[in-house]
């Protein structure tokens, strides 16, 4: 037996009380493993039943501190080439490997990808910032400090817009918006591999220097469902720009969560920091564990200690992290080697100032691309499609290219090509684990599939079995396929009629039943005529024959 | 010009006699290989790269026979301190952390002298990791001053029995660029690189009687030069003359893309007038540079200089720099805290010393950075380390930094008032004997020792030393200018004017007449060792 407690939240900086709910839970049995606890967020903002009152509610507050790596060729400071899973150590500058004397030079698409990212979160530009340096000694840093921008940084003050849908249901969504407070240019540091069986420590300084952008979140969520359609959100306008790939599986993507809960009116609790989060859904997981986890510690009477804690993916659960050096003081220092970081705009461009050496904010903002909201606002607006449709074709990277492309190719309403978009192709694709590029099936094949459905040639059914069969990548048009396995629909209408004919005579209980009113019985006798016919047929007309022989 | 070569000025004498074929750069660098072995008691070089000086000798030979020099550098030996990486060549910084370590790359101040063909000699003794003022505190030993042996200091100082006199009357070079000068005043090399972050070049050529410069912070490439404070380092120029020093900015200044705080402006190497007017010069005298333990025969010279001008026609004024007193604490803050700062990457883990101490990579760290690094550096990585802590950065750091300021603002309001150079002393007094030296530590030395030169570290300002006199024991004294951002044309004019009106007597020293007798006897030269 394992006690599950459910949390309601009301919305952002909600109330959660704790709700006792003793049910029988087989041990491995439930969604959850055994001792893991449940955490539901109420995303509609009304307060659900609450359990028994006089309990003292607790409001969760979740902030996010995210390093992005930066989609750019060589790193923040030094020519060397960024590459994920390189031979070690193969993509080392001198100043990689902090040799004396090899000073940083900034690289001018990070900086790009910082404003550009900063814009699209409705960030203030700086127009001058500051790179300072961070001491920390450790393996992976060979300088003994990290590049970073903690005095001034490129960008402040934005905001993000992510929505979510209320009570797991697509279709009741809410947009919820969370403080950007800054985003800061800084290194990468390496990797330190620990062998443990002859007590040495190898480092890999290909990610040394690679940029960063570390963006931090306002603590204006309260569950880890927010805090991972945030991150999903972000995810989504950062792939979009292209500043970087943003992929938590390889490292791109890092989410460390700032978590701690109060009472109403006090001020915020003691909060600790989970790292170690490496996927969306574990972002949620791991939040919502954390939250229940210093609920029952307070409520217990204990204490929450300002701690890191590194979520456990197997166990589901938070644990303590041992600290590196105890407290640190990281003995910020301005960075003496590179001067302030100048952008200008339209207005304060110099006129004789070389092109190449300087970074317009308005001509980025000019060429920013359509951030994913806006991508859905379009995608409803002209094809008349759900806003919960935009979320899903959005949510897969290059499937609204692929929608609109079959779109374009067929005389099938947008309406109806979305279904056979996200039921069909995606739920193929997710099946065998393939991305909308790898579809063996391209948007020209399935818009001329859906092209022989709309003219009527052959039926759904049939235009599902020859999906099944182009899905086997065999090269062979939709049309082939259809003629191959003799998929039209019957034109002649004497052999439908004979065949309706020979479907009434030989069930006389369901002709009786439907001749005394029963017309539900009418469906079977159109399944009957499909049958024989192996989907060949037109069920509306089947059904106009069948009736009108029936009345006959 | 008569048979001595070595001893002369690089544009005019020297380059002429290579041009005319009158010497061959592989004589040259014979020479003053033979010259440097016969002055290594001077301690004045850490590294001599005998072999690759005789091979780009001899490239340059080549070149100069087929009539295609690279430039006036084109077969000119000169020596590089040792805290700028050179490719291939052990570049120790002074320091047991970096004993032996062979650099991958040059730095790009040395990569221009090679790229104009230049010989390297070798690289020069300094303090460890230039921390210092007299070039006493590395760990291959001091530096004596060439000075020392001179027919001029051994007639002045007081007779005691011979041997005596050598090892207790040496005079040290003053820091941290002490080898680099020492090289230039022995005639082993044309010219060196120093670096000046406080003084470090200035204050030992005034000891040895040669010209230091210190650029405009900016003009010249930091990139390869391992750093003492970045904000302050400026690569310095260590010449006979202040022609020389003109050639030598000339083929180093200009942007480096390696380097972001170069600046952006091309730069345009410039000759110096044969006849510089001075007439319509406004030269300033700051009264604070009157300091506290100025010699009386320095602030007599000084005070000469300034008739010199003023009887030549320019107007001389007394100017204030009111937080020049401010100068050396602010200094410890920003240095200190930036040498903590730069130091950190000596862990043992790339590069350089490592500890067989492995118990835990902490205890790496701690027994490899004991075990590299001095009483000095570890002191200031100490004390830096405390200014940079969260509770006190406020308190010392940012105070430090707008002292600074400050003091960078008075220079420009006196510059702003019409002056045009400022005259002042470079040191408080000649080169001490080593063993005086020694009676202080080195922090309350630099402290001292960089006071009259400092100042213009803070502001970024060119500067520059003129030898200017022998002083009562026979020692060099001199003078420093320091000019407006970026306007080292008219700094090296002043200085070049004043340079002809001082006449500064050439050293005598016996190696260096024994060597540098004639020239033009081919075999006789490679023949001492």
């Amino acid at each position: 037996m394992a006690a599950v407690l459910a949390m309601v939240a009301r919305g952002c900086g909600g109330v959660w009380r704790r709700l006792r709910q003793r049910c029988a839970v087989r041990p491995g049995s439930g969604p959850f493993p055994r001792g893991e606890r449940a955490v539901a967020c109420n995303a509609r903002g009304g307060m659900m039943s609450a359990g028994k009152s006089g309990l003292t509610p607790w409001i969760p507050v979740v902030g996010l501190e995210i390093h992005a790596q930066i989609s750019s060729n060589s790193k923040l400071f030094s020519g060397s080439q960024v590459q994920f899973a390189a031979p070690p150590n193969s993509l080392v500058s001198f100043f990689d490997a902090s040799l004396p004397g090899t000073l940083p030079v900034l690289n001018r698409r990070c900086v790009e990808a910082a404003v550009m990212t900063g814009l699209a979160l409705n960030c203030h530009i700086n127009k001058k910032s500051l790179f300072d340096r961070k001491h920390y000694f450790y393996a992976d840093l060979p300088a003994g400090y990290q590049i970073t921008q903690q005095r001034v940084p490129i960008a402040v003050n934005g905001s993000l817009s992510y929505s979510l849908c209320i009570d797991n249901k697509m279709s009741q969504m809410v947009t919820k918006t969370v403080r950007i407070k800054q985003i800061q240019l800084e290194q990468d540091s390496g990797k330190s591999l620990h062998d443990d069986a002859r007590s040495q420590t190898l480092v890999d300084l290909n990610r040394a220097g690679v940029g960063l952008m570390e963006l931090v979140m306002e603590p204006d969520m309260c569950c880890g469902e927010e805090a991972a359609a945030a991150v999903r959100e972000l995810q989504l306008i950062l792939q979009t720009l292209g500043s970087s790939q943003a992929v938590m599986a390889e490292g791109q993507l890092r989410v460390d969560a700032n978590v701690s809960v109060h009472h109403p009116g006090e001020p915020y609790g003691v909060r600790t920091e989970v790292k170690n989060i490496n996927s969306i859904r574990f972002l949620a997981k791991a939040v919502d564990y954390e939250i229940q986890r210093q609920i029952e510690e307070l409520g217990n009477g204990g204490t929450i200690s300002n701690e890191t804690r590194a979520f456990d993916s197997k166990l589901g659960c938070t644990v303590p992290m041992r600290d590196k050096e105890g407290k640190q003081d990281y003995r910020f220092m301005p960075e003496p080697n590179l001067p302030p970081l100048i952008l200008y705009d339209a207005k304060s461009l110099p006129a004789n100032m070389n092109h190449q050496q300087v970074i317009n904010i308005d001509w980025i903002r000019e060429r920013l691309p359509d951030l994913p909201s806006v991508k859905r606002e379009k995608l409803v607006e002209q094809y008349g499609i759900l806003p919960e449709h935009s979320f899903t074709l959005l949510n897969e990277d290059g499937l609204p290219e692929f929608f609109e492309n079959v779109v374009k190719q067929t005389q099938m309403k947008p309406k109806k090509v979305i279904g056979w978009i996200l039921n069909d192709l995606l739920s193929y694709l997710k099946q065998h684990s393939l991305t909308v590029k790898e579809s063996p099936v391209s948007s020209f094949l399935l818009a001329d599939l859906l092209n022989l459905l709309e003219k009527k040639e052959i039926s759904s059914t049939a235009a599902k079995q020859v999906l099944a069969e182009l899905w086997k990548g065999k090269g062979k048009t939709p049309l082939e396929t259809v003629k191959e396995q003799k998929l039209e629909l019957l034109q002649d209408q004497k052999e439908l009629e004979q065949i309706c004919q020979a479907v009434i005579d030989g069930q006389e209980n369901e002709v009786m039943a439907i001749k005394a009113g029963n017309q539900k019985v009418l469906n079977k006798l159109i399944g009957l005529v499909q049958k024989k016919t192996q989907g060949r047929s037109n069920p509306v007309l089947v059904k106009q024959l069948l009736e009108k022989k029936l009345s006959e | 010009m008569g048979a001595r070569l070595l001893g002369h000025a690089l544009r005019s004498q020297v380059s002429a006699a290579l041009k005319e074929g009158r010497v061959t750069p592989t004589e040259l660098c014979q020479r003053c290989l033979a010259l440097i072995k016969s002055t290594k008691f001077l301690n004045a070089y850490i590294t001599v790269t005998e072999e690759t000086a005789l091979k780009q000798a001899e490239e340059s030979e080549k070149r100069r026979k087929r009539g295609q020099p690279l430039g006036i550098l084109d077969g000119i030996p000169i020596a590089v301190k040792d805290n700028f990486n050179t490719a291939g060549i052990e570049t120790t910084c002074a320091s047991n952390m970096l004993k032996g370590y062979i650099s991958p790359y040059n730095a790009t101040v040395v990569q221009k002298l090679l790229d104009q063909g230049a010989v390297l000699l070798g690289k020069t003794n300094l303090d460890e990791f230039a921390m210092g003022s007299g070039s006493t505190d590395g760990v291959f030993g001091p530096v004596r001053n060439p000075w020392s042996y001179s027919k001029q200091y051994k007639e002045k100082s007081v007779p005691k029995s011979h041997s005596e006199d050598e090892e207790y009357n040496w005079v040290i070079t003053g820091g941290s660029s002490g080898g680099s000068a020492a090289a230039v005043s022995s005639f082993t090399c044309f010219a060196a690189l120093g670096s000046d972050t406080g003084g470090s070049t200035r204050n030992p050529a005034a000891h040895c009687g040669v010209v230091g410069l210190k650029p405009t912070y900016g003009l010249i490439s930091r990139h390869g030069l391992i750093p003492l404070v970045n904000s302050m380092d400026v690569p310095g120029i260590l010449t006979r003359c202040v022609d020389d020093a003109a050639v030598l900015l000339g083929s180093l200044a200009g942007h480096d893309p390696k380097d972001s705080t170069t600046i952006q402006d091309d730069f345009k190497p410039f000759e110096l007038p044969d006849l510089p007017d001075v007439s319509k010069l406004s030269i300033g005298i700051p009264k604070e540079y009157h300091a506290p333990g100025l010699s009386s025969e320095i602030l007599s010279l000084w005070s000469k200089a300034a008739d010199l001008f003023k009887n030549a026609g320019a107007k001389v004024v007394e100017v204030s720099l009111p937080h020049t007193r401010y100068s050396i604490v602010c200094y410890h803050v920003l240095c200190t805290a930036e040498v903590a700062s730069n130091m950190a990457r000596f862990d043992g883990l790339e590069y350089g010393h490592r500890s067989d101490v492995k118990d835990s990579t902490e205890s790496m760290y701690a027994a490899t950075r004991r075990e590299g690094f001095n009483d000095v550096v570890r002191g200031r990585i100490l004390s830096g380390n405390y200014f940079l802590l969260k509770q006190n950065y406020e308190k010392y750091f940012v105070k430090a930094q707008k002292v600074r300021r400050l003091i960078a603002n008075d220079f420009g309001k006196v510059f702003g008032s019409g002056v045009d150079i400022l005259l002042t002393p470079t040191t408080l007094s000649d080169a001490v004997p080593y063993t005086e030296f020694i009676q202080e530590d080195n922090r309350t030395r630099s402290a001292q020792d960089d006071i009259l030169t400092q100042a213009a570290n803070m502001a970024g300002l060119p500067a520059i030393n003129v030898p200017t006199a022998l002083s009562e024991r026979g020692l060099p004294v001199g003078l420093q200018f320091i000019g407006r951002s970026f306007q080292e044309k008219q700094l090296l004019t002043v200085a070049k004017w004043f340079e002809k009106q001082v006449q500064f007597p050439v050293i005598q020293l016996e190696e260096a007449e024994r060597h540098d007798n004639g020239v033009f006897q081919h075999q006789k030269s490679a023949s001492f060792s």
